[in-house]
């Protein structure tokens, strides 16, 4: 059963539509992810389901009964959805322990202290309950916000950039300390991030968004390796796109060589196609007799990411170890290793 | 949308009519002149008004900016002995009203005051001693007392501009004098003006001051056209004068609010360094306008109160300050309440046009107390004679029911300080965002638990302080209770007005101490906010 269903929902203000025709679902236990570039419109969505904003068309459903759809909406308090925000909105005239009760009030007073006590335990702040939010660092401030949203046990958690006012590291771990929290916890939730390490860390399934748009609803592998246009493409990881040809229903000819995959690629023999090409597609072999000459070179610890030229000057991304330390202007062998062939129509 | 932004207008509409009506009533006497009075007015009364006032506006104007930038510059940006306590210091003037310093100052500099009576002692001769009871003395008395305002908004402008404009244009070849003429005071323009009109308003506010100087401006004429000579429609036709150079100066403070752009702030390390004669003379300038402005007037209240306060201490007094306290804090609770429903609406229904009518309903701040005490005063008038027949019919024998009530008193004081209550609520309520209201929405509580839960108990705060604020600003105030109390509700400042009237300093001196000493609790308040 799916527990939340996003069905073909508009979004606007004055005469513009900042969310069109989009549509989602998520089982219950999953976590997914809202992926995009900031004003695409997934904060938005995020509020819509949550209750904040009104629907113009499509319906949104919470385990099967409609709570969003253009005429009527259930009031945000009465939807049992939790919500993390981006700058944490805890309340200062709050300690930490009232701030996770808060939502809590309707349950008798022992209950209250137990929950309050296991949810601080949950997000590993057991010792801090009487402080007060402006003594607590970022990181913990965020733990606090994500207890408090949890506490009331909600059916579904929405999460909005929570980790975008953190440095970089905590970010990394925290995001893989919330994935297990939510696990743990057996939690529906939905993340709402622009990077894409962190929703790749945190989510099951991510939509990337545009323009209001659901691009691609997947696994982090599958749009990473099997992107439906060129936008996914670009945006997820890197990569290049090289012209080919279609010369059989199920192989294509490129400056690399020619390769087939077993289903047919869409479109007709002979037609002018676009095939992307990862970095990881491209292995470096000095025995090759294929050669690139390196046009650049980032060093990234365990591997560098070279810059290669073709003969055609067009370039390719290429992961090598780092032990393969070539200057700028060499030539170096390499060979084409691709699972996946994907290809877009000119 | 446009549902609640309608909703919002309306249920702001009533609190801005305390203040719309007056002003519309005000105005309504400048469109419809009546020509008898307008031809006793513009012979007898405008040209020495409006050419007094605009002597003031250069004046006190030139006067504020003279004291209040420098003494900004110093405390903010540069580094000398006692600039801590000078920075907070400077704000003491705040707590005494200009008609206290006023006649102070003329009992210390008068022909027969102790100043002048020192000089003949030790030279024999005082008469080249300029005369305070003139211009150029209400003028020095006006910009003593109010440059504050301009010294608090520039010492935020300095402290807020951030060093790094400046010193991007020291890398740029300005020397640091140049720096500060070039880039520093054109980029605290906003805030100077805004520090500027605050004090024009206050200044064309004024009466307690010109009336001891016996300099007529249009708060003066006012008065006298009202109870000297019982000519209502002649003082309203002069407050409506005066309310277009108000509106003038609210239009120029509304701007310069806008026009306010913050860029860090300055920390210690980064102060410029005063050294040798520059530290003695930046001491100098701020010992010299703190004992003028606030330590010598202070003192000389003492002095007489400590003469008469045997003789002149007795039960009145507890009448006086009873009543002073009475009404302060009915008004304030007054205000504050209209000001937190403000708030709220302004919060709850936020769009353009609420925003618009709460700017209405705090309009009152700009529009002198005697210009509110005549249109507030003219409709309940028009409304008791609508009410006196019935009242008669009904067997009650009265020539006036709301008139002569306190009601006018707390109406026009209502209006005159709503944005004294505002501001401090405001800013209390712009501390809670939006997503902390949306949190507290999805941990399930409805609107009206928000207020309960969330508003009220993080905007207790802001209440106090705007509660204690307007206490303290109707205490103080002289014209509208002057004009509209009830007959016999003698205040505080109604005793100073009497005792000033008659030229006996040293008996305005008592009621004058305890308005002072009152006075210090805001300015404490705002010394300690300025702290952190």
């Amino acid at each position: 059963m799916s527990l939340l269903k996003v069905a073909n929902i508009s979004i606007g203000f004055a005469e513009r539509n900042i969310v069109e025709g989009l549509s989602f679902e998520l089982q219950a236990g999953e976590i997914g992810c809202l992926l995009g570039a900031s004003g695409c419109g997934k904060t938005t969505v995020l509020r819509a389901i949550a209750g904040f904003e009104a629907l113009r068309a499509g319906e949104i459903q919470l385990a099967d009964v409609a709570v969003s759809t253009a005429e009527q909406m259930v009031p945000p308090q009465l939807r049992g959805v939790g919500m993390v925000f981006q700058d944490y909105a805890l309340f200062p005239h709050l300690t930490v322990a009232a701030n996770v009760a808060f939502g809590l009030k309707k349950l008798p007073k022992a209950e209250q202290t137990e929950r309050v006590a296991r949810m601080l335990a949950l997000v590993g702040l057991a010792d801090l309950g009487e402080r007060y939010i402006h003594e607590l660092s970022g990181g913990q401030q965020q733990r606090v916000a994500l207890a408090r949203a949890l506490a009331p046990q909600p059916r579904l958690l929405l999460l909005d950039e929570p980790f975008s006012n953190l440095d970089v590291e905590l970010r990394e771990r925290l995001g893989q300390e919330v994935r297990a929290i939510l696990k743990e916890t057996g939690t529906t939730a939905i993340l709402v991030t622009h990077d894409q390490r962190e929703a790749f860390a945190v989510a099951d399934q991510i939509g990337v968004m545009s323009e209001g748009h659901i691009r691609q609803w997947g696994t982090p592998y599958d749009l990473y390796h099997e992107p439906v246009d060129r936008f996914v493409a670009n945006f997820i990881g890197e990569g290049v796109l090289l012209p080919a040809q279609l010369t059989g229903p199920q192989c294509i000819d490129f400056e690399l060589g020619q390769i087939c995959r077993t289903a047919p690629v869409a479109c007709c023999v002979g037609c002018e196609m676009e095939v992307l090409i990862r970095p990881d597609d491209i292995q470096h072999n000095d025995a090759s007799e294929m050669k690139a000459k390196v046009l650049a070179k980032a060093f990234r610890g365990a591997e560098f990411m070279y810059t290669l030229g073709l003969p055609s000057g067009r370039t390719l991304l290429s992961l090598v170890p780092s032990h393969h330390n070539h200057a700028i202007g060499e030539y170096i062998g390499i060979e084409l290793e691709m699972d996946h062939l994907i290809v877009f129509k000119k | 949308m446009r549902l609640s932004s309608l909703r919002g207008m309306g249920y702001a509409a009533p609190i801005a009519l305390l203040t719309i009506i007056p002003l519309l009533v005000v105005l309504s006497s400048f469109l419809h002149p009546q020509p008898e009075v307008w031809a006793h007015l513009s012979e007898y009364v405008l040209p020495d008004v409006i050419k007094n006032t605009l002597i003031l506006i250069v004046g006190v104007g030139l006067g504020v900016l003279l004291l209040g930038v420098p003494l900004a510059w110093l405390t903010a940006v540069c580094e000398f002995p006692g600039r801590l306590f000078f920075s907070w210091a400077l704000m003491l003037p705040l707590a005494m009203p200009a008609y206290v310093l006023a006649f102070v100052q003329v009992g210390l500099l008068d022909f027969t005051g102790p100043v002048q009576t020192l000089i003949r002692e030790l030279t024999g001769d005082s008469s080249w001693f300029p005369r305070i009871r003139s211009t150029g003395g209400v003028i020095m008395v006006l910009s003593l007392a109010f440059y504050p305002y301009v010294y608090l908004l520039a010492r935020n402008a300095f402290l807020t501009q951030g060093k790094r404009a400046l010193e991007a244009a020291q890398m740029l070849g300005l020397s640091r004098a140049q720096g500060f003429w070039q880039v520093a005071l054109p980029m605290a323009r906003p805030w100077l003006i805004g520090g500027l009109t605050l004090a024009l308003m206050e200044t064309l506010a004024d009466f307690g001051t010109v009336s001891i100087f016996n300099f007529d401006t249009f708060t003066t004429a006012i008065y006298k056209s009202w109870f000297a000579l019982f000519n209502l429609p002649a003082a309203s036709q002069l407050a409506s004068i005066l309310v277009l150079f108000v509106l003038v100066l609210v239009a120029l403070e509304y701007w310069a609010r806008g026009a306010r752009l913050y860029h860090g702030r300055i920390v210690a390390a980064e102060r410029i360094r005063l050294q040798g004669a520059y530290r003695w003379l930046a001491i100098a300038l701020c010992s010299t306008v703190l004992l003028i402005a606030f330590i010598i007037p202070l003192i000389q209240l003492l002095l007489w109160v400590k003469t008469i306060w045997q003789d002149d201490f007795d039960a009145r007094y507890i009448g006086f300050t009873l009543r002073s306290m009475l009404i302060s804090l009915f008004a304030a609770l007054i205000v504050a309440a209209f000001a937190l429903l403000l708030v709220f609406i302004q919060r709850r229904f936020a769009s353009t046009g609420t925003r618009w009518v709460v700017r209405l309903a705090t309009l009152g701040y700009a529009v002198p107390g005697s210009v509110l005490a005549v249109g507030v005063f003219l409709p309940i008038a028009w409304l008791d004679n609508l009410l006196i027949p019935i009242a008669n019919s009904m067997g009650f024998a009265t020539f006036q029911i709301l008139k002569g009530s306190v009601a006018v008193m707390l109406l026009a004081l209502a209006a005159r300080f709503m944005a004294v209550a505002f501001q401090p609520m405001e800013s209390a309520m712009q501390r809670i965002s939006r997503n902390q209201e949306d949190a507290a929405r999805s941990l399930g509580l409805s609107q009206r638990q928000l207020l309960w839960r969330l508003h009220l108990p993080l905007l207790r705060g802001g209440v106090l302080t705007a509660v204690l604020m307007c206490f303290v600003d109707v205490m103080k105030e002289m014209p509208i209770t002057l004009m509209t109390r009830p007959f016999g509700w003698d205040t505080l400042a109604v005793r100073v007005f009497e005792m000033t009237s008659e030229g006996m300093w040293a008996n305005a001196a008592l009621p004058s101490l305890m308005i002072v000493i009152t006075g210090l609790i805001p300015v404490v308040l705002l010394v300690l906010k300025s702290e952190d």
